[in-house]
C-alpha cells in the first residue's frame, strides 16, 4: 500500500552497437511517485532521451528492469500505452496535414480522447487548427506534440525537453499546463535543458553525466551537497598564503595565470566564510576586488557536474 | 473487442493517409495515370503481335490480368516504398509507435489507401475486359480473389522491406528497380513466359509477381497462357503451385521485415 511507485527503474543499461559498442546509459535507478513530477536534467549526450525511450517502451533495454503502472512497457505495450502519453524530443507529424486534421489522426487511435478542440485549447493553438503542419513554427510544432501527449487523458506523462525552441510565452503557457495537469494527478517525467523550469516545476530530480544519476533528490537535497562559491581578487603583494584559515571551506583555488591572483573559495558554510574573511580584510586594509557570493543553486550543482566535479570530492 | 478498435485505430491512420494521397500530386499521376498510360502503350504493342493468333480473346485476356501484374507492382509496391520511407524519414513512424497503435496497424494503416486504390483499380480491368474485350465469366472466382489478395498482400510487405534499403523518397526509384524490372519482364506481363528458353521460364515462375498473375489468369480464364482452359475444379489443382510460392514471398518477406526494417532514420 505505500508503494506508490509509478514509474521504477532498476539497473537500466543501454549500449549501442553490440557488446563492443558505446553504452549510453550505465546502471540508471530512479522511481517516480503518483501524481509528482520527476526532472531529468544533464548534459548534452547523458543519456536522458535514451533513459527516456526506454521507459516510454520504445527500446528494450540492454540490462536492468523497467516498469511503469506496474507492466514492462517494452513487452506489455497495450497494458501500458492507454494510460500514458509521451512527448518525443523530436517526433514528426505528416507537412501536409492540418493540425486539426493530425489531432483527428492520433485521436482516432485512442480508447478515450479528448474532443479535439479541446486539445487544441490546452496548448492555445485553436487559431492555427486549419493550418497545414509545414506551415508551423518549432514552437508552434511542439505545442502540437504536446496536444497529441495530452490527448489521451494520460496517468502517466512523458516530456522530452517540452519547452525547447518555444518563445518566453508559449513556455510559460506550456508549465501553466503542466502545473494543471500535475493538480489533475498527472504523473510526469520531464527531461528540460532549462534549470529554472524544474526548480519551479520538480518535486524531485536526478542529473545525468555519462549514463549514470550522478545526483537525485529533492532541489534542496541535490543543491546541498554541492558548495557555495566565494571568488574575490587579491590586491598585489597579498599573497593568497596570508589568507586566513576560513570555516567550512573545502577547497581553495588560486588563479595564478591571471593579473593578481584570483581566488575561488567552495564552501558548504557560506556566511561563516564570509564573516572571517571580510574581517580579516577590514583588519587588514586589504581590498577584495570584483568580490562574489553565491550560495549552492542548481546551476551550480549542474555546472560543477558538467565539470565533472563528483560532490564526493569536496570534503573538508 | 480488440479487433474493432485495431480496425478503428488502422482506418484512422488510413484516413490520414488518404488526405496526403490525395494531396501529393506526384503520388496521384504515379498511382492512377502511370497505370492507364502503360496499359495503353502495352496494348498498342501486342495488338500488332498478337494480329496472327487465332484467338483474339485469349490474347486480350492475357493482356488485362498482366494489368493486373502491373497494377500489383506499381500502385502497390512503387507507391508504398516512397510512403514508409517517407513517413520514417519524417519521423511520424516514430511518433506513432508512441501511441497505442502497434506495429502492424500502423503499417497496415499506412498501406490501406494504395490496396484500396489496388483494388478498385483490379475491379476496374476485370469490368472493362469483360464489358469492351469480350472477356468470358472467371472459371473459378476464389481463385481469381486469391491471386489478387495474396498479389497486394506479399507486395505490401516486400515494400515494407524494401523501404529498409532506401534512405530517401528520391532513392526509392533505384531501390525499385531491380524488383519492377524483374517482375515487369519475367513474370509474363509484356513476354509470354512461354517464349522464354527452358530455364527461364522456370525461374520466372519463382518470382513474387508470377504466381500472383497466375492465379489471377487461372481463376480467371482456367489457364496461365500454356494450356488448354480447365474447369473450376480443374483450376483448383493447378493453382496450388503458385499458391505456395505466394506464401513463401510472404514468408520470406515478413522475414526480412523482422530483420531489416526501421521505424526511424538512421543517424
Amino acid at each position: 500500500m505505500t508503494n506508490q511507485a509509478v514509474i521504477e527503474v532498476r539497473g537500466l543499461s543501454r549500449r549501442y552497437g553490440g557488446a563492443k559498442g558505446f553504452e549510453a546509459v550505465r546502471g540508471v535507478s530512479f522511481s517516480v511517485e503518483r501524481g509528482e513530477l520527476f526532472a531529468l536534467l544533464g548534459t548534452n549526450g547523458a543519456g536522458k532521451t535514451s533513459t527516456l525511450e526506454i521507459v516510454e517502451g520504445l527500446d528494450r533495454p540492454s540490462g536492468g528492469t523497467v516498469r511503469v503502472l506496474g507492466h514492462d512497457p517494452f513487452g506489455q505495450r497495450p497494458a501500458v500505452r492507454p494510460r500514458i502519453g509521451v512527448m518525443l524530443q523530436e517526433g514528426g507529424f505528416p507537412p501536409d496535414l492540418t493540425v486539426a486534421e493530425t489531432v483527428q489522426m492520433w485521436a482516432g487511435t485512442l480508447t478515450d480522447p479528448r474532443p479535439v478542440a479541446e486539445a487544441l485549447a490546452l496548448v492555445d493553438l485553436e487559431h492555427r487548427a486549419s493550418v497545414r503542419v509545414k506551415q508551423l513554427s518549432g514552437g508552434e510544432r511542439r505545442r502540437v506534440d504536446l496536444a497529441l501527449a495530452i490527448l489521451g487523458r494520460p496517468e502517466v506523462l512523458f516530456l522530452d525537453e517540452p519547452t525547447t525552441g518555444l518563445d518566453p510565452e508559449s513556455r510559460r503557457n506550456t508549465r501553466r499546463l503542466i502545473r494543471s495537469l500535475l493538480l489533475d494527478g498527472v504523473t510526469v517525467l520531464l527531461t528540460t535543458h532549462y534549470l529554472e523550469e524544474a526548480q519551479e516545476l520538480a518535486d524531485r530530480l536526478a542529473i545525468m553525466h555519462r549514463g549514470e544519476i550522478v545526483a537525485t533528490g529533492s532541489l534542496a537535497e541535490v543543491v546541498a551537497a554541492y558548495p557555495a562559491r566565494v571568488r574575490f581578487v587579491l590586491p598585489d603583494g597579498v599573497p593568497p598564503g596570508r589568507l586566513p584559515a576560513l570555516p567550512g571551506a573545502s577547497r581553495l583555488e588560486v588563479d595564478t595565470a591571471g593579473t593578481g591572483g584570483a581566488v575561488t573559495v567552495h564552501t558548504h558554510a557560506l556566511q561563516q566564510t564570509l564573516t572571517v574573511l571580510l574581517a580579516w580584510a577590514a583588519e587588514r586594509g586589504v581590498d577584495l576586488h570584483g568580490l562574489d557570493a553565491r550560495s549552492a543553486s542548481l546551476e551550480e550543482a549542474f555546472l560543477s557536474i558538467a565539470a565533472d566535479e563528483s560532490p564526493l570530492e569536496v570534503s573538508p | 473487442m480488440t479487433g474493432t478498435a485495431a480496425i478503428r485505430r488502422t482506418r484512422s491512420i488510413g484516413r490520414a493517409e488518404l488526405l496526403l494521397f490525395w494531396r501529393n500530386r506526384t503520388a496521384l499521376f504515379n498511382a492512377l495515370v502511370v497505370p492507364v498510360l502503360i496499359i495503353g502503350l502495352v496494348a498498342i504493342a501486342t495488338a500488332g503481335s498478337d494480329a496472327g493468333r487465332d484467338d483474339e480473346v485469349r490474347g486480350n485476356a492475357l493482356l488485362t490480368t498482366g494489368m493486373l501484374g502491373f497494377v500489383l507492382i506499381y500502385v502497390v509496391y512503387y507507391n508504398l516504398v516512397t510512403t514508409y520511407v517517407a513517413r520514417r524519414e519524417e519521423l511520424v513512424l516514430k511518433r506513432l509507435r508512441v501511441g497505442e497503435v502497434t506495429d502492424v496497424e500502423i503499417l497496415a494503416g499506412t498501406a490501406s489507401p494504395a490496396i484500396a486504390i489496388a483494388a478498385a483499380q483490379i475491379v476496374l480491368f476485370v469490368v472493362a475486359g469483360a464489358v469492351f474485350l469480350g472477356l468470358p465469366v472467371p472459371v473459378n472466382a476464389p481463385v481469381l480473389i486469391l491471386g489478387a489478395l495474396g498479389g497486394v498482400g506479399v507486395f505490401v510487405i516486400l515494400a515494407v522491406a524494401s523501404s529498409a534499403f532506401t534512405r530517401t523518397v528520391e532513392l526509392a526509384q533505384i531501390t525499385t528497380l531491380p524488383v519492377l524490372l524483374v517482375c515487369m519482364l519475367g513474370s509474363g506481363l509484356v513476354i509470354p513466359l512461354e517464349v522464354l528458353p527452358e530455364p527461364g521460364a522456370d525461374i520466372a515462375r519463382l518470382l513474387p509477381l508470377t504466381p500472383a498473375v497466375d492465379l489471377m489468369r487461372l481463376g480467371w480464364l482456367g489457364t496461365s497462357g500454356e494450356d488448354a482452359p480447365r474447369d473450376f475444379l480443374g483450376v483448383l489443382g493447378v493453382a496450388t503451385a503458385p499458391a505456395m510460392t505466394l506464401a513463401l514471398w510472404a514468408a520470406l518477406g515478413v522475414a526480412a521485415v523482422r530483420r531489416w526494417f526501421r521505424w526511424e532514420p538512421r543517424r
